[in-house]
């Protein structure tokens, strides 16, 4: 991080600028850090997982509380077969998504392995989700600087979304086994689960458990980072389209 | 007691004539799935092979799976069946009773040992010491344990004998415990249902005879030529579910002209069986045929599921019972409010705050 000497800019900072030549100190403009964080394919990965989980929720919620009756002859809908045909759309590139972003944790930056563990045995782990906890609670004026996830969002994003995906991911396919057979490779590799949550019937009780989940994560996920961009010390919302995260200060702490 | 006498023999005994022996074994091998090919191989097993010693034993259960086995009408159960295997012991259908019955047992297992089927409708409770199911004056699990020990393999019937079904429901106050869980050192097939479809037990135990070994079983140990599928796979309203039409309500239009009954809480969609291709009593119909869903009985701890007329398992610990998306969308809301309120004070946090960034 630069020191904070340095973030007035100076003449030599406007060469090749509009406005070159011009006295840098009477202008006061700040030279503030920005670091590039997520990569290309992690921010796509991003928005292709939103617009899946949108589809996911709706026609997943329907799959269970199923529209009112249409009338007519049935070989003129086929309106249960289209919402079960998105779901299951969705949900094979939910996975394949999730499955992509699994593998660019070996390829991508530091911060693309944020979201699959957390940082248990460290102690600035443990004081930073303290800090930020107290930050959410009126308690502390402004949290840590954070180049990746703080670690109140870290726990949130390992917790509610990534173990859910998983369970999402591995309970859904054991129920779309019920379709494609037992002896499906989705049978064989995903089918083992059934028994194990309470039978076919228990596990579609558990993911219409985990859609709320991922529902209540959502919007506690838009309304945080959201918060953050407009009150913290770091830019959030614009950092997962352009990739780059922008501080506000050039204060050590 | 049989002898070495095989089905065959038996059969042509009892005025069976050839045609219909043959006839049975084509409508056989049609049941088991199995090609035109295969008639002559169950042929030659009915004659060649000596009749199967079953052991049919009944610990807690209501004999519903009794019941159901005898009115199998393909093959039919008085022709056929107790006639192929030598059910040597079934308190319920066995003329004798008392020591003489027991004496039966003894015989039976010291004379098959190793190669009798055990064939057990019901299950053990454990609870003091198995004191609640009491049968020859000792505890049911004794018997299961003595019979078992000498048994090719076993046969759980039904629900109980396979999961536990309504005695082993919450809270369980005899512990009625599944074969499986007490015995477990023999192949163990689970033939589930409350009851079993009857030609589904006929044609395991056909299938058994003819080929001289267990049928394939699923990762549950269900015999996957009757287990592999969903009632909701092969049912009849199976389009009307696809198209959107549902019973809304058991008198509504929709009701009146077979829409699927997926919103009046048909399990159909989660229960494994065959009620849907087989049927029952000859074909002639099943719950869902008869306007009511299914209720899942072969699907382990149905009872304990909810119930059986909502889509959704009722969530307990909530007061009342509540939906999960009734307990979702009560979060949702408290989420969402709680959120309007941490908006405000960080907007009034916020607006005392001065200046820039940079101090």
């Amino acid at each position: 991080m630069v020191s904070s000497k340095s973030n007035i800019l100076s003449d030599e900072d406007l060469q090749g600028t509009n406005l070159a030549g011009q006295s840098a100190r009477a202008l006061r403009a700040r030279k503030l850090t920005t670091i590039y964080v997520y990569e290309a394919p992690v921010r796509l990965w991003h928005w292709v997982t939103v617009a899946s989980i949108i589809v996911l929720v709706v026609t997943g919620y329907f799959i269970g509380s199923p529209p009112p009756t249409l009338s007519g002859e049935p070989s003129s809908h086929f309106l249960m077969g289209w919402i079960r045909y998105l779901h299951f759309s969705a949900a094979w590139i939910f996975s394949v998504g999730f499955a992509g972003r699994v593998l660019w944790t070996f390829m991508g930056n530091v911060y693309t392995r944020e979201l699959f563990y957390i940082p248990f045995w460290r102690k600035d782990y443990w004081t930073g989700l303290l800090n930020e906890v107290l930050v959410y609670a009126f308690l502390r004026k402004q949290g840590e600087k954070t180049i990746g996830h703080n670690a109140l969002a870290r726990t949130a994003l390992f917790f509610c979304f990534t173990l859910t995906s998983l369970f999402m991911i591995v309970s859904g396919f054991a129920l779309y086994s019920d379709g494609t057979g037992m002896d499906s490779w989705e049978g064989l590799v995903f089918g083992w689960v059934k028994p194990w949550l309470g039978g076919d019937l228990g596990t579609h009780f558990l993911h219409h458990w985990g859609m709320w989940v991922i529902i209540l994560f959502v919007m506690i996920h838009v309304y945080t980072v959201t918060r953050e961009d407009i009150m913290s010390r770091q830019t959030l919302l614009s950092s997962m389209t352009n990739g780059y995260r922008s501080y506000r200060d050039d204060r050590p702490e | 007691m049989a002898g070495l006498e095989t089905f065959y023999d038996v059969m042509r005994r009892q005025g069976i004539t050839r045609r219909s022996f043959i006839k049975y074994c084509s409508l056989t091998a049609a049941a088991l799935g199995l090609g035109p090919e295969f008639v002559p191989q169950i042929a030659s097993a009915m004659e060649t092979k000596p009749r199967l010693p079953v052991l049919w034993l009944h610990g807690l259960e209501c004999t519903c799976c009794s019941e159901s086995f005898i009115r199998s009408a393909h093959p039919l159960v008085k022709d056929v069946v107790l006639s192929m295997i030598s059910l040597d012991y079934d308190d319920t259908l066995m003329a004798s009773a008392g020591h003489q019955a027991e004496a039966i047992l003894d015989e039976v297992m010291e004379k098959y040992h190793g190669n009798y089927i055990l064939a057990v409708e019901g299950n053990p409770p454990l609870n003091e010491d198995g004191m609640y199911c009491i049968v020859g004056g000792k505890p049911f699990v004794e018997q299961l344990k003595k019979v078992a020990s000498g048994a090719k393999a076993i046969i759980s019937w039904g629900s109980c004998a396979s999961y536990g079904c309504v005695q082993a429901a919450r809270p369980n106050p005899t512990q009625a415990t599944p074969v499986h869980k007490v015995i477990l050192d023999k192949p163990i097939i689970k033939v589930p249902g409350c009851p079993p479809i009857a030609e589904v037990m006929t044609g395991v135990i056909t299938y058994m005879l003819t080929f001289d070994r267990l049928p394939e079983l699923d990762r549950q140990g269900r015999p996957k030529m009757f287990y592999s599928q969903r009632i909701h796979d092969k049912c009849y309203r199976r389009p009307h579910f696809d198209a959107g039409q549902y019973v809304e309500s058991f008198d509504d239009e929709g009701a009146r002209k077979g829409y699927c009954l997926y919103k009046v809480g048909c399990k159909g969609p989660t229960t494994y069986n065959a009620c849907s291709t087989v049927r029952w009593n000859d074909g002639v119909s099943f719950p869902i045929q008869s306007g009511h869903g299914c209720i899942g009985c072969s699907e382990d701890g149905f009872w304990d599921k909810g119930s059986w007329y909502a889509r959704l398992q009722n969530v307990g610990g909530f007061g009342v019972e509540a939906s999960a998306d009734k307990v979702g969308m009560v979060a949702a809301g408290a989420v969402g409010a709680g959120l309007a309120v941490h908006a405000a004070i960080s907007a009034l946090s916020r607006a005392r705050y001065k200046g820039d960034d940079d101090q």
